[in-house]
């Protein structure tokens, strides 16, 4: 018999594949069709965001953040809302604050849905996807309903919010939370007992909830590893303390687990989406300070003030006292936090963007080794990544 | 919250005297300055200490302070789940002195480091592979540092004759433009010239 040798062999996955999510150019070390290593590339949709955001002003950066998690753009502004608002010191009004709170969780929807139906995608099932993206564009025109626009909104400001709900999007905003929770059955009932999805899922990219800790993983990928951590009851912002919503955690950490905390924060979403609806109060939804809030257009007809405190804000905007902070929030992949520091003037120093997806890919090779190539799809596809946030 | 964030500031610095140089809690945030060649020994003292437990690590990133002696700032924020609390902690250097590695205390700081060492050029000591990360391959400098031009050095075009994608000096129909807006108004005196005549 001859002598053969074996040797490892690497192999490209994209950057143009569709199960990459994107930009991913990923190296992998292959012994036969076992991974030994995978080495991701990133940076092919890298455009120096935090480099841009240096040179502009604090209301000009907002956009930014849109274009960041594409996905959820609403949960990043926030995070910079945030950071800005600690700067500054000012408190938000509470209707804007539920407002936030309200598109917040419909912005972890429409994250959700993409997530899981395109994981589904890629792993065979092209049902869920069709149905998902029907509610999903639901859910866009709620975004352009009350921003003007379906994905980059910039409707989140420092201060609170730019508008008030146009007449008549609560009663359509309840009527879908009403209509939502019979669609997660019908695509719970295409995946979750799906004999071919378990196979490709369950005990697929396992990860212990230590190995979570020290790779960083944060959001649904932890909770997966049953960890009860979510930073909307930990560390509440905004209005979570005074909702009542429950934390899912899955038991095993592998992709099947990970799925199964999805499902289960859509359905969560829902009540917390109904009672920001119900407890919402009247009054302003941007504070009382024409320093940082534009004054509205009725009034700048009138007010010879108005009309010079909106010329100096949209042309140098308002100066955020020198100092640093860190502000985080519980954006639908994970803890998405922006440190941001200010010098004084109008333009932020440095803002530093924390995005989740980040560590959960660098935490791919230690998901996908010993795994089938196959199997790499389903954990990119599980762990919920998009390359506008990892590239920056 | 911040009398127990001071607690854990106070803490810290009686635990390690000779490396956390002050702690000071501003926003409602904890920050500790150490020395750069401590650490790694300051982050795995907070990971492991029962009354830390910072037992994740959530960003590292530098900053750029060109007028400073070290310019460069290396920010680590740390996340305690036990104690819900945050902690960050800050060193500085300068382009030729190396930090101590950190991906032997946590295994996320690997591409974090890589990060700082793409955009700032922070060199960081015993990292296994500190290559860049986000921008393109071949590229030169440390575009997030102060004095790198935003709009860059070069840039890229496909060559259809060359049949490739090709390198240019980077060429602006406009010059760049960088409005100075900080005010003049409030940097009037309070005081017109000429005024002091009606006192008098």
């Amino acid at each position: 018999m001859a002598e053969t040798r074996l040797q490892n062999f690497t192999m490209n996955f994209g950057p143009q594949h569709p199960a990459a999510h994107g930009v991913l150019r990923l190296v992998l070390e292959m012994d036969g069709e076992v991974i030994r290593r995978a080495d991701p590339h990133i940076g092919l949709l890298h455009r120096g965001t935090e480099k841009l955001i240096e040179y502009k002003t604090y209301l000009q950066a907002i956009p930014y953040f849109d274009r960041l998690d594409y996905v959820a753009p609403m949960n990043q502004e926030h995070a910079f809302a945030l950071a800005v608002e600690r700067l500054l010191g000012v408190e938000v009004p509470l209707r804007a604050q539920y407002i936030r709170v309200l598109f917040s969780e419909i912005s972890r929807l429409l994250n959700h849905i993409l997530s899981i139906t395109t994981m589904a995608l890629d792993l065979g099932a092209m049902t869920p996807l069709l149905w998902g993206f029907e509610e999903r564009e639901k859910l866009m025109e709620f975004y352009e309903r009350v921003s003007g626009a379906r994905m980059h909104a910039a409707y989140f400001r420092p201060g609170g919010v730019h508008q008030d709900l146009p007449d008549g999007l609560a009663d359509d905003i309840m009527a879908f939370a009403d209509a939502f929770p019979a669609h997660i059955d019908d695509i719970e009932g295409l995946l979750t007992e799906n004999r071919i999805f378990k196979q490709r899922t369950v005990d697929i990219g396992t990860i212990s909830a230590e190995d979570a800790f020290d790779w960083g993983f944060t959001g649904p990928n932890l909770r997966a590893c049953d960890v009860a951590w979510d930073l909307r009851k930990a560390q509440p912002y905004d209005v979570y303390d005074r909702l009542d919503f429950d934390i899912p955690v899955g038991k095993n950490g592998d992709c099947y687990a990970r799925y199964l905390v999805r499902i289960e924060e859509m359905r969560q979403c829902v009540p917390i989406m109904k009672q920001c609806l119900n407890d919402m109060p009247g009054g302003p939804v941007m504070v009382d300070d024409h320093k940082i809030a534009p004054p509205r257009r009725a009034e700048m007809k009138r007010s010879m003030e108005a009309l010079i405190h909106h010329f100096k804000l949209y042309t140098e905007g308002y100066h955020v006292p020198a100092g640093e902070c860190y502000a985080a929030v519980e954006a639908p992949k994970g803890e998405f936090g922006v440190y941001l520091v200010s010098d004084g003037t109008n333009r932020p120093y440095r803002c530093k963007i924390r995005a989740p997806s980040f560590a959960f890919l660098q935490g791919l090779d230690h998901l996908a080794k010993g795994h089938m190539l196959a199997d790499v799809v389903a954990i990119i596809g599980s762990l919920d990544i998009v390359f506008g946030e990892i590239d920056r | 919250m911040d009398e127990a964030l001071e607690e854990l500031g106070e803490y810290v610095l009686g635990a390690l005297p000779e490396m956390v140089s002050g702690a000071e809690v501003a926003h409602g945030e904890l920050t500790i300055e150490v020395n750069w060649d401590a650490i790694v020994t300051v982050l795995t003292f907070l990971r492991d200490d029962t009354n830390c437990q910072f037992r994740q690590l959530i960003d590292i990133c530098g900053v750029d302070y060109p007028g400073r002696e070290r310019r460069f700032e290396v920010v680590y924020h740390l996340l305690s789940l036990r104690q819900n609390q945050r902690i960050r902690v800050k060193l500085s250097t300068d382009e030729s002195t190396p930090v101590p590695s950190a991906t032997g205390v946590f295994s996320a700081a690997g591409w974090w480091e890589r990060e700082a060492w793409d955009l700032y050029g922070i060199l960081f000591s015993g990292h296994p592979d500190l290559r860049r990360i986000l921008t393109d391959y071949g590229f030169e400098g440390h575009p997030l540092r102060k004095d790198f031009p935003l709009t860059g050095h070069v840039e890229v075009r496909y060559d259809d004759e060359q049949k490739r994608v090709v390198y240019e000096p980077v060429k602006l129909t406009q010059e760049f433009r960088s409005f100075d807006f900080l005010s003049p108004w409030e940097g009037m005196p309070s005081t017109l010239p000429g005024d002091e005549k009606a006192e008098g």
